[in-house]
């Protein structure tokens, strides 16, 4: 029954930088189909986390398992193609490609087309050619910005970057979408309208992990939410549990730990 | 007038054929930020592969353009393992390290391929084998050959296509996302290795043509000749903006026209005081002057924006 519902989980990983030990003991499941939100404290380690559940870093120990197979070690291409996708806090798109290209690179995983076949150009390339095109005009359109296909991608507005990092992420076919601080710098009316993208991607199937510092944003989003602090995991569960619980009241309050 | 027209035909020939070089420098710096200083050298060893499978071809009486179509395969090949080895055993390994160690690695890496080819085909000048009856045509009062005309074409038909590699295909996109961020490529699913070699080979793969390209178009191949190729062609993907694709081409047949007129005119212009045979200097007046006024190059704003 675990077996079905968990999509990704991690047992007791830890990673230390040097001396520094950003991340101890960390285990936590995520089932497939949830928005799962991961809040803390500046520097509490959550984007560290991100960065090891996409592949960025290596733990130090622990063991972490996707869609039912266990990864060591891994490379981030791997972990592209196991299924995992994410976009960054720090928006980081191909800035000097267009809009429609930078979600084109995102179907590379899913396409296979070799170098003999760029060289040839055969149908069976340009007919993939010509699906990449069409699958990525439709993300798109799915994240609401058509018009600018052509534009490149630094001349977008902050907004439309955000939108275009979530439709390039989600033409690699995730089964799992992960988002650090996607509504940072959005006024509400744009965190708002990132909130329904998010449910609609969770209701086309894909499982969404969301870091956030907008806490309302991830109470009101999430199903699930683990909270962080120095490293350690401190809490985990639906949302209205976790706001009570008392450790993380301290945690956000600075409350002495007595 | 007839000097002059002259002077351009000749420095559009050889400017293709830096352009050609220039090309597998600037890809290599725009995906990894290295000046792989061997590139000259797998030139070289392009021509020299060219002509010893010539040689043996026509010794066993092989049709010259079969001999030919032959030759430029195995040149091709053997550059492609080539720039695939050299990325492997000497770069790869130093991808973090600071990046003063590759560039050594490089200059290592070049010398080691120079010595390599002097003691397999020696010391002396090995004359190319005439393929085609190498008729000259008049031009307006200025002369052009039939090799000078195929290698001006073929390497704008070869340049034509590299672009339309770059900028239409599944692989073109890959580099491009892997030059502008390597993290966020590989997120993507792009294996970043993987590119960089193929880059590497793609590079090489042009050395080889214009390796074969210099030495029919001068009739002599010697383990030397990569080395002030390579440097010139530097120069050129300096001079266009080294990074930018559009730029080595532009930069390639500049060179080579600066090169031409200034060799066709500095006799007249010093008095006869230097002659044509301080063509050279051209190339790294030009060098010191775009580094010095415009470090960028024509159309480099990428390097800009690294820095």
């Amino acid at each position: 029954m675990m077996v079905e519902t968990t999509l990704l989980k991690l047992s007791s990983v830890g990673k230390q930088f040097g001396g520094l030990s950003a991340l101890s003991d960390v285990s936590l499941h995520i089932r497939r189909g949830e928005i799962y939100g991961l809040i803390g404290p500046n520097g509490a380690g959550k984007t560290t986390l991100f960065n090891v559940i996409t592949g960025l870093y290596q733990p130090s120990v622990g063991e972490f398992q996707f869609n039912g197979q266990g990864y060591q070690a891994c490379k981030p291409h791997v972990l592209a193609r196991a299924g995992i996708a994410r976009t960054f806090q720090n928006i980081r798109l191909f800035a000097n490609l267009t809009a429609l290209e930078n979600v084109m690179i995102g179907r590379h995983v899913r396409t296979r087309a070799g170098v003999l076949g760029a060289l040839l150009r055969n149908r069976a390339t340009r007919n993939e050619e010509r699906a990449v095109v069409e699958r990525a005009r439709e993300l798109l359109r799915y994240v609401g910005i058509e018009k600018p296909a052509q534009t490149l991608a630094k001349h977008l507005s902050y907004g439309e970057q955000r939108r275009l990092e979530i439709a390039r992420a989600l033409a690699t076919d995730p089964l799992l979408l992960a988002l650090d601080e996607p509504a940072a710098g959005m006024n509400a009316t744009e965190t708002a309208s990132l909130k329904s993208l998010l449910q609609t991607i969770r209701d086309s199937g894909i499982t969404v992990l969301l870091i956030e510092h907008d806490v309302k944003l991830i109470m009101g989003l999430c199903d699930r939410v683990a909270v962080l602090d120095y490293g350690k995991k401190i809490a985990e569960g639906i949302p209205e549990e976790v706001r009570k619980n008392p450790d993380v009241i301290a945690a956000y309050l600075g409350a002495s730990h007595d | 007038m007839e000097i002059f027209l002259q002077q351009i035909i000749n420095g559009l020939v050889q400017g293709s054929v830096y352009a050609l070089v220039a090309l597998g420098y600037t890809m290599v710096y725009g995906i990894l930020g290295l000046i792989n200083f061997a590139h000259g050298e797998v030139v070289m060893i392009g021509a020299m592969l060219a002509l010893s499978s010539l040689t043996v071809l026509l010794g066993l009486s092989v049709p010259p353009l079969l001999a030919l179509l032959f030759s430029i395969i195995l040149a091709m090949a053997g550059c492609m393992a080539l720039g695939y080895t050299i990325e492997r055993i000497a770069y790869r390994p130093l991808r973090h390290a600071p990046r003063l160690a590759p560039l050594i690695t490089a200059i290592g890496v070049s010398i080691v391929l120079q010595n390599l080819a002097m003691m397999i085909w020696g010391r002396e000048y090995h004359s190319f084998p005439q393929l085609i009856v190498n008729a000259t045509h008049s031009l307006g009062g200025a002369v052009i050959n039939d090799i000078q005309i195929i290698i001006f074409i073929l390497a704008l038909l070869i340049m034509a296509g590299l672009m339309a590699v770059v900028h239409r295909t599944r692989l073109g996109r890959a580099m491009r996302a892997v030059a502008e961020n390597q993290h966020a490529a590989q997120l993507m699913g792009v294996d970043i290795n993987r590119v960089i070699s193929l880059t590497f080979m793609l590079g090489s793969a042009l050395a080889a043509i214009a390796g074969l390209m210099v030495s029919a178009n001068y009739g002599l191949a010697h383990y030397y000749m990569g080395f002030v190729l390579g440097l010139k062609a530097f120069t050129a993907a300096v001079l266009g903006g080294i990074g930018n694709l559009r730029g080595a081409m532009l930069g390639g047949l500049l060179l080579g026209l600066i090169e031409s007129l200034g060799a066709g005119y500095i006799g007249d212009i010093t008095g006869g005081f230097f002659g044509s045979n301080y063509q050279d200097v051209f190339a790294f007046l030009v060098l010191i002057v775009v580094l010095v006024f415009r470090p960028s190059g024509l159309l480099g704003e990428r390097l800009a924006e690294r820095a």
